[in-house]
């Protein structure tokens, strides 16, 4: 049909030929532009890595700052206003700038190794997520170190944090620093999305699919759901205090409660979004340490579209206080309480999977198991706040503090510490040391009970959140301590843990491409892997492709070209040729044009007009039409 | 019915803030006491499906030697699977019953506020209360700040209203929390068998001294809540002489009386708490010092270094002329 002839990746051209040839059409430039124009996955996704992170040490780091503040009643360490800063930043940067970015990053490393493709979908649009990501977050960290950190709160209630009661411009880098994140997350789910629905290996039907894979392709849903409310709601923020809308007025026939409406109905779902692909990460460990496929595979993906599905019928559960009638209210309580019953069966898969395979205790398994421990008592507290009347008591104390660090650290955290240990040889291409990872892992657990267990009991005894100070007399010394003890000695398990890493980073043993005799797409490839990936696309027959006795592929995708394999989107069957972007800079320069135009428009609305200009041009380069050649090639088998 | 609780503490070695004035584990109110039952009952379910988890992952994990290489066997998954089925169905009833607890516990609450014998206005302000007791009687409405006075055994309604941000009052003691946000009304409902003393704090963020607005709240006496409600309705006497006419004269004469209102005097300041009846108060800005000549001199020498951000502002006087202040604001008794 064309015209031309095409280098293909067999049947002729194979071995270290077509290694070299691949390695040139893939590979980026050396260097810091090399690096710059980037759009690989794993550059992309290593990036996002270290980035979130950077950023879980500097939440971290606050966090032990209110520890030492709080350690005993009316102390001086820290003043009010450093305070407010403080909690609103650690809360800020722990769910916008590490927990949902870092669960990203993971999936842009891996979805492409996993799905058995060469890149993912859209690559620019994910080098410029990074960038969008980097630019919100420190701009955030910069407003911070210049004492305009925000101080109302990472979830920036209204009317405390409108015009009148947030004067000064703190308010507005917290929002903006919301549109930046939201942009990044929009633009990685859109790019997973895609490539989890039509850039799966020959044969991998929905069914096959890595367990991981579907955690991901529901919270990328989620997150295209969500997003939208929290970028219409801060916006909404923005322009009432910048140019004097009333949306949360109430005394101009706004409303204060809106905002907590749409706030909590993009926040209810983040903390799924953060949740559900830890939970890929444990059915995944758990296959491997187990040597079976997980029990109840169906029910395992069923229960995790269940719960993204459900994530957004429980949003009024953070407003049981506000005096929304009680029959509203049950609703909310039944749906909040049925969300329990998906987890509970992953939770009964896994165990059940455990039971009937034959597990070893290497590292990571170590790190389900201590999720186990501690979500399960996370799970368990939720459901009480779930229920009405005892929400009324429990609300915005230290209960809900000890219930959410339970689920965010022991359920996502802790998997994803599993995860990273799990996946660091074909990360970085060498083993974690064992003895540290397990030293790092008996400091971390017992640190992380010692900590959060005491809060549940200052939240009964009636310490509220949200609290510079707190008198002496109320009880609450002791507890207070022995948390703020147990969060030193928490930091110190994840210090190990994180010295371990760059250590082995260094000195580890060198890793095989496939070192825990695993089951998924990505331990076929070398570790690290080669920036095409695949010499040959897999095709796949099995849910766990890799305990097959045969790993047959398929060839005849174009290698002097960047070219990747698309598939239909139920079963898998090839579909598509599809050209795949070149390295570019204008990801990163539209990147910078957009950071401008947010952070210039904190101080005038003006910078929407004016800056909208750059961003355009910038975009404009980038979409360019490129010749790639004539189209509508047939499919090879 | 606190007992759930109590063992669990008792657990961990005994713990006597769980018996305190800011405690929400006691019951002493209507709800509290229904919320107590309820969450025991929450606890008794959780505690063991927790233990039960446990157990079943601590059995699952000590298999492993037993094991041979490779998949389960067909036939064994099929039970497995019944077992899976057995679990969502019993979860799903388990979490339905509390879920028909719940409701009924709600419902008995709400029910439970009809016909209140005493109606109060509780107005959040960053960062204190103010206080307005409703009587049909006219000129018998009572405004007070910093106190909740209310009579053991009746039925008190309490609206939650605010003018700047949003608030909660959370009296964990006697009844869960509520949230005061502008351009709403919302109400809590007290109902107290016994007399006490107990403390309420503001539960939702609202701003720099969020963490220091606190409210005693006092149950006393039908009779001796008459009488106070009685003497918060006279007028106190202008001092005759001495520090306190002093006091006085400061106070109605410079910057105090533009926002303080104390009746029978020119002060009528309306954005600051009344201090009508200053000297029968138990604590100094909004819970955060106890009531003594002391503290109070502490206060107004500077309210920034009390109270970082409070609206107050320092006003300057002399160490004399601030005890004369303290002396006359001490005799509002």
């Amino acid at each position: 049909m064309s015209e031309r002839t095409y280098l293909r990746d067999g049947p002729d051209l194979t071995g270290a030929a077509l290694h070299d040839k691949l390695a040139r059409t893939w590979g980026d430039r050396p260097g810091f532009w090399g690096w710059a124009a980037s759009v690989d996955h794993k550059s992309i996704g290593r990036r996002y890595l270290v980035t979130a992170f950077v950023f879980l040490a500097l939440g971290g780091a606050l966090a032990l700052a209110m520890r030492l503040q709080l350690s005993g009643p009316q102390k001086a360490l820290i003043g009010p206003d450093r305070y407010n800063q403080i909690f609103t930043m650690h809360g800020t940067t722990m769910m916008f700038l590490f927990a949902v970015p870092v669960m990203d990053a993971v999936a842009i490393y891996l979805l492409p190794l996993m799905l058995g493709t060469r890149n993912l979908a859209f690559p620019r649009l994910n080098a410029f997520s990074w960038w969008m990501y980097v630019a919100g977050g420190s701009m955030l960290w910069i407003a911070f170190v210049l004492n305009a950190g925000p101080d109302a709160g990472w979830f920036s209630y209204v009317p405390l944090a409108g015009p009148e009661f947030s004067p000064g411009k703190r308010v507005d880098f917290w929002a903006q620093m919301v549109t930046f994140t939201e942009v990044a997350a929009l633009a990685v789910a859109v790019s997973i999305t895609a490539t989890i629905l039509k850039a799966r290996a020959p044969g991998m039907t929905l069914a096959r699919m890595p367990v991981f894979a579907w955690s991901m392709l529901v919270v990328s849903l989620m997150v295209i759901f969500s997003m939208p409310s929290i970028a219409l709601t801060s916006a909404m923020l923005m322009a009432d205090r910048m140019v004097g809308t009333q949306f949360f007025n109430p005394y101009e026939y706004g409303d204060a409660l809106l905002w907590q409406h749409l706030f909590w109905f993009f926040g209810h779902p983040e903390v799924y979004i953060i949740f559900l692909p830890a939970t890929g990460f444990v059915s995944e460990i758990v296959q491997v340490f187990t040597g079976r496929q997980v029990f109840g595979h169906t029910a395992v993906v069923l229960s995790l579209v269940a719960t993204g599905l459900l994530a957004f019928g429980l949003w009024v559960h953070h407003m049981f206080a506000t005096g929304l009638p009680r029959m509203g209210y049950a609703f909310y309580t039944a749906a909040s309480m049925a969300v329990a019953v998906p987890s509970g069966i992953q939770i009964f898969c896994w165990i059940a999977t455990i039971w009937t395979g034959r597990p070893r205790y290497r590292l990571p398994m170590l790190w389900v198991v201590g999720f186990i421990v501690t979500f399960v008592a996370g799970g368990l507290t939720g459901v009480m706040l779930a229920s009405v009347p005892l929400d009324l008591q429990v609300h915005d104390t230290y209960f809900v503090v000890a219930h959410f660090h339970y689920v965010l650290i022991g359920g996502a955290v802790f998997p994803l510490l599993g995860a990273v240990v799990y996946w660091f040889p074909k990360f970085t291409g060498r083993m974690m040391d064992e003895r540290w990872g397990k030293l790092a892992f008996w400091i971390a657990l017992p640190a992380f009970h010692l900590t959060f267990f005491p809060m549940h009991y200052l939240g009964i005894m009636g310490m509220p959140r949200r609290v510079y100070t707190y008198p002496a007399g109320m009880g609450w010394d002791t507890l207070n301590l022995i948390s703020s003890i147990g969060a030193f000695l928490f930091a110190g398990g994840v210090l190990v843990f994180v010295g371990n890493a760059l250590w082995s980073l260094k000195r580890g043993e060198a890793a095989p491409a496939d070192p825990w005799a695993a089951h998924g797409l990505e331990w076929t490839t070398s570790s690290p892997p080669a920036p095409y990936n695949f010499a040959h696309i897999p095709v796949v027959t099995s849910a766990t492709p890799l305990w097959d006795p045969e790993r047959p592929v398929t060839r005849g995708l174009r290698v002097e070209d960047r070219e990747v394999l698309l598939t239909t989107v139920f079963e898998a069957r090839p579909d598509l040729r599809e050209p795949s972007p070149m390295p570019t800079l204008w990801p990163m320069i539209a990147a910078l044009a957009t950071t401008v135009l947010f952070v210039c428009s904190i101080f005038t609305p003006w910078a929407i007009v004016i800056g909208s200009v750059p961003v355009g041009v910038a975009l404009i380069a980038w979409f360019w039409p490129k010749d790639r050649g004539p189209e509508g090639e047939p499919v090879v088998d | 019915m606190r007992r759930g609780a109590v063992l669990l503490v008792m657990a961990l070695g005994g713990c006597s803030a769980l018996y305190g004035p800011q405690s929400s584990a006691m019951g002493q109110g209507m709800e509290s006491a229904h919320i107590g039952n309820l969450f025991d009952l929450f606890l008794w379910v959780t505690v063991p499906i927790y233990l039960g988890v446990m157990v079943f992952l601590a059995l699952a994990m000590r298999r492993r030697q037993a094991r041979v290489q490779g998949a389960a066997r067909p036939e064994q998954e099929a039970g497995w699977r019944l077992g899976l089925v057995l679990f969502a169905v019993t979860s799903a009833l388990i979490l339905f019953g509390l879920s028909v607890a719940t409701w009924f516990t709600d419902r008995t609450i709400a029910r439970a506020g009809a016909g209140p014998a005493l109606s109060v206005e509780v107005i959040g302000h960053q960062w204190w209360w103010e206080v307005r007791y409703h009587d049909p009687v006219a000129g018998r409405e009572l405004r007070t700040a910093n106190e909740l006075v209310i009579p053991a055994g009746a039925t008190v309604k309490v609206s939650l209203s605010s003018p700047d941000v949003i608030h909660s009052l959370w009296i964990p003691n006697l009844a869960g929390k509520q949230d005061l946000i502008p351009g709403r009304t919302s109400d809590v409902v007290l109902k107290v068998p016994k007399p006490g003393e107990f403390r309420a704090q503001c539960a939702e963020f609202c701003g720099l001294q969020h963490a220091q607005m606190a409210l005693p709240v006092s149950v006393r006496a039908p009779g001796d809540f008459a009488k106070w409600y009685n003497a918060g309705l006279a007028t106190p006497p202008v001092p005759g002489g001495g520090p306190e006419f002093a006091g006085y004269s400061l106070f109605t004469g410079r910057q105090c009386a533009s926002c303080h209102n104390i009746a029978g005097t020119p002060a009528s300041g309306q954005v600051a708490p009344d201090l009508t009846h200053f000297g029968s108060r138990t604590t100094i800005a909004s819970g955060v010092l106890p009531n003594t000549a002391a503290s109070l001199d502490r206060w107004i020498a500077d309210p920034q270094r009390v109270k970082p951000g409070t609206q107050m502002p320092q006003v300057p006087l002399s160490p004399e002329e601030r005890a004369a202040v303290v002396a006359y604001l001490e005799s509002l008794k």
